[in-house]
């Protein structure tokens, strides 16, 4: 074992942002099973929304990519 | 971005993965600096892609028969795609810029493809590549706004729907959220490229690890790399659609 406390510090860190990643999942899960359900429900209007699907999905993934940055800060550049 | 640094995975009895190892850029000629006009790996990728992309694109084109054949068919689904997605999200003033749309997708995708391939490098895993695509796209919109709308393209941030006394606050959302587009817009990409094929180095590396038994990570590479092919497309796609969006933002932007 080497190092110095604030590059274990920076470890821990980095593996506390991946917490982040369940924050993302629910999100993108809560997308994907609304536009399911919804499309469940009325079929015929679902391929005209599968773009906004997809928008969605963009959007709450992009959080979920903050904490995969900040992980990558804490290892690579702080 | 991960230039000279091993992360070691796993380590069983001397065995060591090093799944970042292959997002390491090195030169291609000898030499072991890089310097702003060395080739490297990346370069010869990138070459690859466009390669590939024309190759697709020009040869699909080639025979213009009414019965399209094989590889005409490809370019066809690829263009009419890409096509009545620029018309549905961006509205049907926003086709005069399908070529610039066409062209960064058709990128994104093959360079995503072609990084699958065995011992290949993924051009679109560096962030230093996707937040040039990122803030190409970033900078272009909001001068085409600026162009078109002249000052009243700031009402974009000022939502007259909303109750006067939200609006400050709405703004300030606003304008942090779009200037917050081109980060998530570059490492979305690049983070979903990076992470995805390090796992199929991961799973790979247990492969060789468990001897025998290397046969139950075989199975489960192949199922990740069937997702890899899914997400690169998907994520080629996302790429795209919001850069469509950010089009839409910019040629309406009077909500």
């Amino acid at each position: 074992m080497t190092g110095d406390i604030v590059q274990m510090g920076a470890y821990i860190g980095a593996g506390l942002a991946c917490m982040g990643m369940g924050g993302a999942a629910i999100g993108v899960g809560n997308v994907a099973g609304n536009f399911l359900s919804g499309a469940l429900r009325n079929p015929s209007a679902a391929p005209g929304q599968t773009a906004m699907l997809f928008i969605g999905i963009a959007f709450a993934e992009a959080l979920g990519i903050f904490s995969f940055l900040v992980a990558l800060l804490l290892m690579f550049a702080v | 971005m991960i230039e000279g640094k091993r992360i070691v995975a796993e380590e069983t009895g001397g065995f060591a993965i090093y799944p970042m190892e292959q997002f390491i850029v090195r030169p291609l000629l000898g030499g072991d600096t890089v310097g702003l006009f060395t080739i490297t790996n990346v370069t010869l990728w990138m070459a690859l892609t466009v390669l590939a992309v024309s190759a697709v694109l020009v040869f699909g084109s080639r025979g213009r028969a009414l019965v399209p054949t094989r590889s005409q068919s490809i370019a066809e689904v690829l263009y009419s795609f890409i096509y009545k997605m620029v018309e549905d999200v961006a509205g049907h003033d926003g086709v005069k810029y399908f070529p610039y749309i066409m062209t960064l997708f058709m990128f994104i995708l093959f360079s995503n493809l072609l990084g699958l391939i065995p011992w290949a490098f993924t051009t679109t895993s560096h962030i230093a590549v996707t937040a040039v695509l990122a803030l190409a796209v970033f900078i272009s919109v909001t001068v085409l706004g600026f162009v078109l709308h002249g000052a009243s393209f700031l009402r974009l941030f000022w939502i007259s729907s909303a109750p006067l006394a939200l609006r400050p606050v709405l703004a300030l959302i606003e304008i942090i959220s779009y200037f917050v587009r081109p980060l998530s817009h570059s490492i979305r990409l690049a983070g979903n490229m990076m992470a995805g094929h390090a796992v199929v180095k991961v799973f790979a590396g247990f492969a060789g690890a468990l001897g025998i038994f290397g046969i139950l990570p075989i199975v489960a590479v192949t199922a990740v790399y069937g997702l890899e092919l899914l997400v690169s497309v998907i994520q080629a796609y996302v790429f795209t659609i919001l850069t469509c969006v950010y089009l839409r933002d910019a040629l309406h932007p009077h909500h």
